[in-house]
């Protein structure tokens, strides 16, 4: 026995409730740029500017000591929260902290970010494991170079790490580091770990770089629906390509309304989710639009509301397959992706519900209230190719 | 009726084989990793070793290599965007240009009168002359410095603007010459980046320039973007001078063209030397670390270019028993006496320098100073775990995702979905084969394009079988139905695909970094998706067809 998601003939009135369904979406656009411009977006450092660090502890961790230990620092604007996922091992405690963008700085310095790890390493108490590597080293050395500074280290079995004691000021692990370095000169430039918390990324994006991404991320978006415009004006009709792009501008504001509202990151690949979910809810809308194009020719004597329907109704089947296949394959990355790319791949799923909503609900509505030209058979008067009916590319098929 | 010619035939069983060839090393792909570096290393440097042998031995040779690029958020590694202050290289300019102006006008000094350099605006060289009225002569003594500019576009362009006004001369590179001098500062830039990069011996850097101005430096493997920097960073600028006496402070009054540098290793040592170099680095050859004959502390050796060598040369020969200081970036390394002439060209620098420092030194003599400044705009530090978690995630994530969609496809189609399924399976399988090939870089965006292309994919296959599924209703014998159905959802298909195209496009054309990678592979993945869908099924399709002839198919 096959499996259907809907029967094989379908008749459904798609415009029976056609105020409601268009006017909700209106609604919704509406809803969608008012949480926009009053709640706004969380943009992401590609947007703002500024730097985000990744930490991975292997204890529990207190935001609110992470936040009193970087206040010491005085960085302006932090940013730090959880992340929870199920991938995660049980010993796994992710936090990421968003920095503002430094005054004067492009890229935050090196040292910024020392003292950032610094601090966060030290919030973390307990005794704080160091690390050294590098040749000629020896644990007599270290523990005379760490003696030096009054402070109580215990070396651990291999002789590399050292145990300090809990609870050290900020700057007393660049001090220890320095002067394990100047005891060992060979060892310049050497690297230590910090045992209870680590810094699996780091990313900063200097301001002139974010105001360049916000103004191609924008070009981007209006290039595509620039280019989707023409695309269907030449394969189709002007009304078509405008019942499309509306659907478009549509799904777009929609998810855009999303990511305010529950303040999901907005960076750089949630602007390439943007532009597929624009590819993908095209793609929904022409396959759409293609057997609109074929029944129009067929029927010619039917009314315009109900060759829609029909077209809708038969290709119903293989929208709701293909979202379906679609989504399965983006639920399983939202569940087993990871937490890196969550936001990314949530905004295409959303995308891909909306996109296909639209390119029902939507696109045709658009469409049957501009209204099209429907003798198909003749060649278009007066306009010649540049006219409104610029079908003559419809035929070219590769 | 339904009918594939042969070659047809031949032509997709070809492609297939082709693409899954290339796509095959990356299931092996940290053997093929070490075989590929270790023919490099033997390519490189010319010495086969038994160890590097049984690496290469790891993967035949007969097979393709090539591997995906993991991207850095996939491998780990620094990611560094760097903006070259290419004016610069018009102050440098400018200032070297000064000596020659000087003599052009002094040739003419009967109408202009005494001159004198002024200052003026960076990149800018303003001279004031005494007598305004021999301007006119002024600025042809100058033009005549000028020279048509070398490029494709400059066309009858000049290299230098000369303008006078009043008694002022005012002398600037001319937008031409200036457009032909970032594009060398560029490359030279990019160049030296590169030779630094390599030279601390990571695997594949990505250096590119992007704009008019930036270079994109991509390091896997690479712990921070700190070292990165340090790397690449530093401009190493070695200079030869002769030592006139010492100082007690930077501040102490020298004459004209004399120079004070403190001590690099003694905070209260402090130099006076001629401010003209003997040697540059920039006639260095080679620089290698090696350890000092009789002591065995670590040194930095150097061998100069015959111009440098008879420099070097003649002032040692001249002054046995003078000092002369080693001058690396405005600091004095060492300032030893010279004890006897250097003519070979090559000598030794001692400092206090370790095995670590004493290499690094090395590398940053041989590839030379930067042409002009960095300032770095953005960079990004992404460890190893991290990508390999990711990478684990989307491996997980792209099966479950894959299994779904071909319990899903079998469920709805039956037989003309396990069809469907196989062509899914080689449309995977076409995607790495073509990534591979082209050389493009797997970013983590890139696995959730697949991941939603293994979701996207069947897509065209859903709109033939559902058409065949209505012209079955009519009644037209199954072979006819099949036909109809490919030839008559045709059209959606390449529409439907050529729009997600264009997004993929201009993605790929106006994104960086990770959307790039997600554009790249969604572009692949739409047309290996219509390759295979329309062709490939139809070919299974067909094939069954033939064998079975059913009087009545279900779909």
């Amino acid at each position: 026995m096959r499996l259907r998601l809907v029967p094989q003939e379908t008749n459904f009135d798609f415009f029976k409730y056609a105020r409601a369904t268009f006017g909700a979406s209106i609604v919704a656009v509406i809803a969608s740029l008012a949480i926009w411009l009053s709640v706004g977006l969380n943009f992401g450092i590609d947007f703002l500017g500024g730097t985000t660090i990744r930490t991975d502890a292997t204890v529990e961790v207190d935001v609110a000591e992470y936040r009193a230990a970087l206040d010491e620092l005085d960085l302006g604007d932090v940013v730090i929260s959880r992340v929870f996922d199920p991938n995660f091992d049980e010993d796994q405690f992710v936090v990421t902290v968003r920095i503002q963008a430094q005054e004067g700085v492009e890229a935050v310095t090196s040292d910024t970010i020392r003292d950032i790890e610094e601090a966060l390493g030290s919030a973390m108490g307990g005794p704080l494991t160091m690390r050294f590597r590098g040749a000629g080293l020896t644990t007599a050395g270290v523990m005379e170079a760490i003696a030096s500074l009054s402070l109580d280290a215990t070396p651990s079995e291999n002789g590399v790490g050292f145990s300090l004691p809990e609870g050290l000021p900020l700057g007393t692990i660049a001090s220890v580091d320095e002067a394990v370095g100047s005891a060992f000169p060979a060892l310049e430039g050497s690297t230590f770990t910090y045992e209870r918390i680590a810094f699996p990324s780091v990313e900063s994006v200097g301001p002139k770089v974010s105001g360049e991404l916000i103004q191609t991320a924008i070009i981007a978006v209006l290039a595509s629906l620039g280019a989707i415009l023409i695309y269907i004006w030449l394969r189709f009709e002007w009304q078509f390509s405008v019942g499309a792009v509306a659907a478009l501008i549509h799904d777009v504001i929609l998810t855009i309304g999303v990511f305010s509202l529950f303040q999901i990151r907005f960076d750089l690949a949630t602007i390439a989710a943007l532009l597929t979910i624009v590819g993908y809810s095209i793609n929904d809308t022409v396959v759409i639009f293609d057997r609109l194009r074929e029944n129009l020719i067929k029927y010619k004597q039917r009314a315009l509301r109900d060759v829609m329907n029909l077209s809708a109704n038969e290709t119903l089947s293989r929208t709701l397959m293909t979202s379906g296949t679609t989504l399965i394959a983006l639920i399983a990355l939202i569940v087993l992706g990871g937490d890196v790319i969550r936001g990314f791949v949530f905004a295409i799923a959303w995308g891909v519900i909306v996109g296909t909503y639209s390119s029902i609900y939507v696109a045709k509505n658009v469409v049957l209230m501009i209204g099209v030209k429907r003798d198909w058979s003749k060649p278009s008067d007066g306009g010649g190719a540049g006219g409104p009916g610029g079908t003559q590319f419809a035929n070219v098929d590769a | 009726m339904l009918q594939i010619p042969l070659w047809n035939r031949l032509m997709i069983l070809f492609l297939i084989v082709l693409g899954l060839s290339f796509a095959m090393p990356n299931f092996f792909y940290e053997r093929v990793e070490r075989h590929n570096d270790a023919v490099a290393t033997m390519e490189r440097d010319g010495i086969e070793t038994d160890e590097l042998l049984a690496e290469e031995a790891l993967w035949p040779s007969y097979l393709p290599a090539t591997l995906v690029n993991l991207g850095l958020d996939l491998r780990g590694g620094a990611h560094l965007l760097a903006e070259v202050r290419v004016e610069d290289v018009y102050v440098a300019r400018m200032d070297a240009l000064w000596p020659e102006v000087r003599d052009a006008l002094r040739d003419v000094r009967a109408e202009v009168g005494t001159i004198r350099r002024i200052d003026a605006a960076p990149g800018n060289l303003q001279v004031r002359i005494s007598q305004p009225e021999g301007m006119a002569q002024a600025v042809a003594a100058v033009r005549a410095l000028s020279q048509p500019v070398v490029s494709l576009t400059g066309l009858a362009e000049q290299t230098l603007d000369v303008v006078g006004n009043g008694d002022v001369l005012t002398i600037a590179l001319s937008e031409a010459e200036q457009a032909a001098t970032n594009d060398r500062t560029m490359q030279q830039s990019i160049e030296i980046v590169r030779r630094r990069v390599d030279e601390a011996g990571t695997r594949e850097p990505t250096i590119q320039r992007q704009g008019a101005d930036r270079i994109l430096i991509q390091v896997p493997g690479i712990g921070s973007a700190q070292e990165l920097k340090d790397l690449i960073g530093t401009t190493a600028r070695l200079t030869f001078h002769p030592v006139v006496g010492r100082a007690g402070s930077m501040d102490e009054d020298v004459d004209a063209r004399q120079i004070v540098l403190p001590d690099l290793n003694d905070p209260n040592t402090f130099y006076i030397l001629e401010e003209t170099p003997v040697v540059t680095g920039d006639d260095l050859v080679d620089s290698q670390p090696s350890f000092d004959g009789n002591s065995g502390i670590p040194v930095v050796t150097f061998r100069f270019n015959p111009t440098g060598a008879r420099a070097f040369g003649e002032y040692t020969a001249a002054n046995v028993g003078a000092p002369f200081a080693i001058v690396l970036d405005e600091e004095v390394i060492s300032a030893p006496v010279i004890r006897q002439a250097i003519t070979g060209g090559s000598g030794q620098i001692s400092g206090e320098f370790t095995v670590e420092s004493s290499t690094e030194l090395a590398i940053l003599l041989r590839a030379g100073a930067l042409p002009a400044e960095m300032t770095f705009l953005e960079e990004r530090t992404i460890g190893p775990e991290l990508g390999a978690d990711s990478i684990e995630a989307g491996q997980i994530a792209a099966m479950v995702a894959f299994a779904a969609v071909l319990i899903f496809m079998v469920a709805s189609y039956g037989l003309f979905g396990v069809f469907a399924s196989i062509a899914l399976v080689l449309n995977v399988g076409l995607i790495f084969g073509v990534l591979s090939l082209i050389g493009a870089t797997l970013t983590l965006p890139g696995i959730a394009g697949i991941v939603l292309t293994i979701g996207m994919a069947v897509d065209a296959n859903v709109l033939v079988f559902e058409r065949i599924r209505e012209e079955l209703k009519t009644a037209k014998g199954p072979a006819r139905a099949i036909e109809l159905g490919y030839e008559r959802a045709l059209s959606a298909i390449i529409d439907a695909n050529i729009t997600t195209f264009i997004i993929a496009t201009i993605l790929f054309v106006l994104g960086s970094g990770p959307v790039r990678g997600f554009s790249v592979t969604l572009g692949i993945g739409i047309v290996t998706s219509v390759f295979t869908a329309i062709y490939v099924t139809r070919l299974l399709l067909i094939i069954w067809f033939e064998r079975r002839r059913p009087k009545t198919i279900e779909v």
